[in-house]
């Protein structure tokens, strides 16, 4: 480098990025493990000169001086090579001599990295790590007058429905009458949300299934896991194992055509269907599979050439009107499996969420809704979508809960919720509070990528790579050499603790408030915060 | 934890008994209230079994407002028992004016309503006395219902029955229901005291119901104007009841289905696993989750009981042919029944339905792992 370099309006320092490699020269064995790690070549192996002064302490002798080299790690500070703070440089560290930390004030790189006129696109969620379900506390707490169910030793029926309640009056005349009901399945309250294959690694995703299939046949834990827009692996279509699966179908249709052609083979009907209209992470927006993650595999199960970015339109192209998308596709997909599938959409939380939940009311085919919020997870989503766009998921939820009650219809038409359960670990609590709001389930994506695969990823940008396939514990890419990193086994086995734990912590939240026989959905007289704003607008008790 | 006594007789029977039998379990409430549900009534009401009887507390303002209201549409008294109070009343029992009890003579306009259409515009009217005594607080309006009589008030149970002269000739049922209250809210308002009444339904419940905001929520939004008040946490108890017989049109061995669902493989291997999972489906709003022991009247004078799924509150069925009575304690049933036998002295389980007919012969207990009769 020259003494006097040109500077240039882009040019960075370290000072000015959001990650600092913290290199330890004492410890490093210059292995050049963390170098040949790095997901984004934040660092690599670096030629140091150093100049050593040697001046005598008596005037007979002339100074001199001594110029030696030594090797080392040096981070590069352009904008396409900045450090994201995954840490699997310390990972694979034998010294543990190197980790990044956290510069200490805001970077400067957000001003760059819209290089070349492309805004910054990533993965993971809205970078703010503050959790409303967080505050929200269970207040309602059964003493003397009732007395505390014992979590561990009491029988607890936690199941949901997931599809269409009919009213006592009409379930019972349809009944006589042998007229068609809509199906309805016995499911568990926390839901594996929608991934697909190509969002996902081959290796994660089996280990999913395998963990999902495992509580299921084993430990006769109704989970359900829902395939996202990608498709499904054609074997899997034809499994028995199918009816722990809800199908997505977007915009794309992405691996419809093979999904179609495989219903005659089925053993078993799906769980359910779901129609994606919107996600929490980029709400009117469509999903995105970039073209880094599109290799062979991927191609032929979504039925797209390989190497091309696969961008779903914001909505579904051949609709033109809520009539049309909801009510005829729904019906489209019902009929596709006899009518014994429950089909249902999701949306992106949004303030118009009522209207549409109004109209799904009407839609004698609709079996439930799905409301991702502002903190939901994804792949691959533009910067501004993921931290700017979509409605915190707590008052969408609570709002459309209210309003079914308004209409008598809390028990026909369940809600699900999604986005950011869990965001800062407390999984349970936040599931439980959202059921509370109205939520007949919750649907969780994140959480399961870092409590069962690892994910590194978090709220203050740490990562946030898995659009770009480089995803450093292989739960994203689809480079062999990447997911092979991942031990499908470990990750089924992960799925199930995490849902064993959860299972407990659900049982030590709903028992003290006297729970046991059903889930108490809508029970807001057990919730409370410490906000008087948030307690009206949600209708909950404000405590201090 | 509210006692609860509940006695059928095939003779009607003073009230004072079952009072009695509530002084007997009175270490177990707090003489903080007393209410009193009877039907298939003695004395005069005997030979009026047709003419609705309104029920109530009120002010001397409250009762001229009531007979402008009622004579407005064309009720004319058709027997009076007021019981006005001139002395002081003991300490812990209020102040009140007027306890009325008033059998009426339908409008002639009535006449040509069905009987179902005349129950209907009771239960509004009710209604609105209720509202037009909070509005104005003179009048507090239990039950407007042939053939019932529904008295409550604070206080202790014993000392409220001396206190109203209860024990007296008009007064007398077949079918009474009495709960000595165990207060657990600050200010007690006479329309949260037990049993609850609607449209010929009555329960009255001890325990407390964790489940309350949902199946409150559900019971309103079913658009029908009687599932209203909620004072109290159990009034649902008796609107489910309601819900299950009077709108789904389920016999009262459904209720148990209803309240406390079996589980799923209960279910399974049940004969009627189809039907029972779709009640469980349909009906899942108005899952209780205890601690309930829940008492009941039907419109045919039957009574039951039942208890919730998991946590069971203490209850016991006993008696003689012709006689069978309810009750939190068995102290409860000795003071009143002592001459029958013991051993077949009954305390219905999680699964049982407790019933005495209207015939008061036996005590038929269903359980829920049995076949529904009304399917069969």
């Amino acid at each position: 480098m020259f003494s006097d370099p040109a500077v240039a309006p882009f040019s960075l320092s370290l000072k000015d990025l959001p990650w600092w490699i913290d290199w330890d020269n004492s410890k490093c064995t210059l292995c050049g493990k963390c170098t040949a790690v790095c997901p984004v070549h934040a660092i690599e192996l670096g030629v140091f000169r150093r100049r050593k002064v040697q001046t005598p302490l008596n005037f007979s002798a002339q100074p001199s001086q001594e110029t030696s080299l030594y090797y080392g790690i040096r981070q590069k500070t352009d904008p396409a090579s900045a450090c994201i703070g995954c840490a699997m440089c310390s990972m694979v560290c034998p010294n543990d001599a190197i980790i990044p930390r956290r510069s200490d004030e805001a970077d400067k790189l957000r001003y760059h990295v819209d290089q070349g006129g492309s805004p910054r696109n990533r993965g993971g969620r809205r970078n703010v790590s503050e959790s409303l379900l967080d505050r929200i506390k269970f207040i309602r707490i059964s003493m003397l007058t009732d007395p505390a169910l014992d979590a561990g030793r009491h029988e607890f029926e936690l199941k949901t429905l997931l599809g269409r309640v009919l009213p006592p009056e009409e379930n019972f005349r349809r009944m006589k009458e042998r007229e068609w009901i809509p199906p309805i399945r016995e499911i568990y309250p926390l839901i594996i949300g929608s991934m697909s294959f190509g969002a996902l690694s081959p290796n994660m995703w089996e280990g999913l299934q395998l963990g999902v299939a495992y509580l299921n046949e084993e430990l006769k834990m109704p989970v359900r896991i829902c395939t996202g827009e990608g498709g499904c692996p054609p074997r899997l279509l034809r499994s028995r194992f199918l009816k722990y699966v809800i199908l997505q179908i977007a915009s794309g249709y992405f691996g419809w055509d093979e999904i179609i052609h495989a219903i005659p083979h089925m053993k078993e009907d799906p769980c359910a269907v779901e129609i994606k209209y919107g996600q929490g992470a980029k709400p009117g927006d469509g999903g995105l599979l970039m073209w880094y993650k599109v290799n062979k595999l991927i191609s032929a199960i979504r039925g797209v050439p390989m190497g091309v970015s696969l961008p779903s339109p914001p909505t579904h192209q051949t609709k033109y009107s809520i009539e049309e998308s909801v009510a005829k596709m729904i019906q489209s997909m019902s009929m596709a499996w006899g009518f014994r599938v429950p089909v249902y959409p999701k949306i992106s939380g949004t303030s118009t969420a009522a209207a549409v939940l109004n109209n799904l009311s009407r839609n004698p085919y609709a079996s439930g809704l799905s409301i991702d919020g502002e903190d939901g997870g994804t792949g691959a989503a533009y910067n501004v979508s993921m931290n700017h766009m979509g409605h915190p998921i707590a008052s969408n939820l609570r709002d459309c809960y209210l309003n079914l009650v308004k209409i008598g219809r809390q028990n026909e038409i369940p809600l699900f919720a999604g986005g950011g359960i869990g965001k800062n670990g407390n999984l349970a609590a936040n599931a439980a509070a959202l059921i509370m709001l109205g939520a007949s389930g919750v649907q969780i994506g994140k959480y399961i990528m870092q409590a069962a695969a690892g994910c590194v990823g978090s709220e203050s940008d740490r990562c946030n790579i898995c659009n770009i396939g480089r995803c450093p514990k292989g739960i994203t890419s689809q480079d062999p050499r990447l997911y092979r990193r991942l031990d499908v086994d470990l990750v089924a086995r992960r799925v199930v603790d995490v849902y064993l734990s959860f299972d407990t912590e659900l049982k030590k939240i709903v028992a003290p408030l006297g729970r046991s026989t059903t889930l108490p959905i809508g029970m807001s007289d057990a919730l409370g915060i410490n906000d008087p704003a948030v307690a009206e607008r949600l209708d909950i008790k404000y405590v201090v | 934890m509210c006692r609860l006594f509940a006695i059928t007789s095939e003779t009607p029977l003073s009230p004072m008994r079952a009072l009695e039998a509530l002084d007997v379990m009175r270490e177990g409430h707090d003489g903080s209230g007393v209410g009193l549900f009877m039907r298939d009534l003695g004395g005069p009401f005997e030979y009026m079994k047709e003419a609705p009887i309104l029920s109530g507390i009120f002010t001397e303002t409250g009762i001229k407002r009531l007979d402008d209201f009622m004579m407005e549409i064309g009720f004319l008294t058709k027997y009076r028992l007021s019981i006005h109070i001139s002395e002081a009343p003991p300490p812990g029992i209020p102040q009140r004016d007027v306890y009325l009890i008033r059998a009426y003579d339908y409008p002639k306009s009535w006449n040509r309503l069905s009987a179902r259409e005349k129950y209907a515009r009771l239960l509004i009217l009710r209604l609105e006395l209720q509202e037009m005594g909070m509005a104005e607080n003179d009048m507090i309006v239990f039950s407007f219902w042939p053939d019932v009589i529904m008295i409550k008030e604070i206080g202790d149970p014993l000392s409220v029955a001396e206190h109203l002269q209860i024990d007296r000739a008009e007064i007398q049922a077949g079918v009474i229901m009495a709960q000595g209250r165990q207060n657990t809210n600050y200010a007690i308002d006479l329309y949260a005291c037990h049993p609850f009444f609607l449209e010929g339904y009555s329960t009255m419940t001890n325990g407390e119901n964790t489940a309350f905001v949902p199946i409150k929520e559900y019971l309103i939004s079913r658009e029908f104007h009687g599932y209203r008040g909620y004072q109290s946490d159990s009034e649902v108890f008796t609107h489910i009841l309601h819900y299950t017989i009077a709108k789904l049109g389920l016999e009262i061995e459904c209720y148990k289905h209803i309240v406390t669902p079996l589980k799923d493989e209960d279910i399974d291997v049940h004969p009627d696993a189809v039907l029972l999972k779709h009640l469980k489906h349909t009906c899942r709003r108005l899952i209780i989750d205890g601690p309930n022991c829940v008492i009941g009247s039907l419109p045919d004078h039957s009574l039951f009981m039942v208890q919730d799924s998991k946590k069971l509150r203490p209850g016991v069925v006993g008696g003689r042919p012709g006689v069978f009575a309810f009750s939190s304690e068995i102290c409860g049933l000795d003071a009143v029944i002592p001459d029958r036998d013991r051993s077949k002295d009954f305390q219905p389980m999680h699964l049982d339905t407790a019933i005495v007919g209207p015939d008061r012969q036996e005590v038929k207990i269903c359980s829920q792992t049995q076949p529904l009769p009304l399917f069969h």
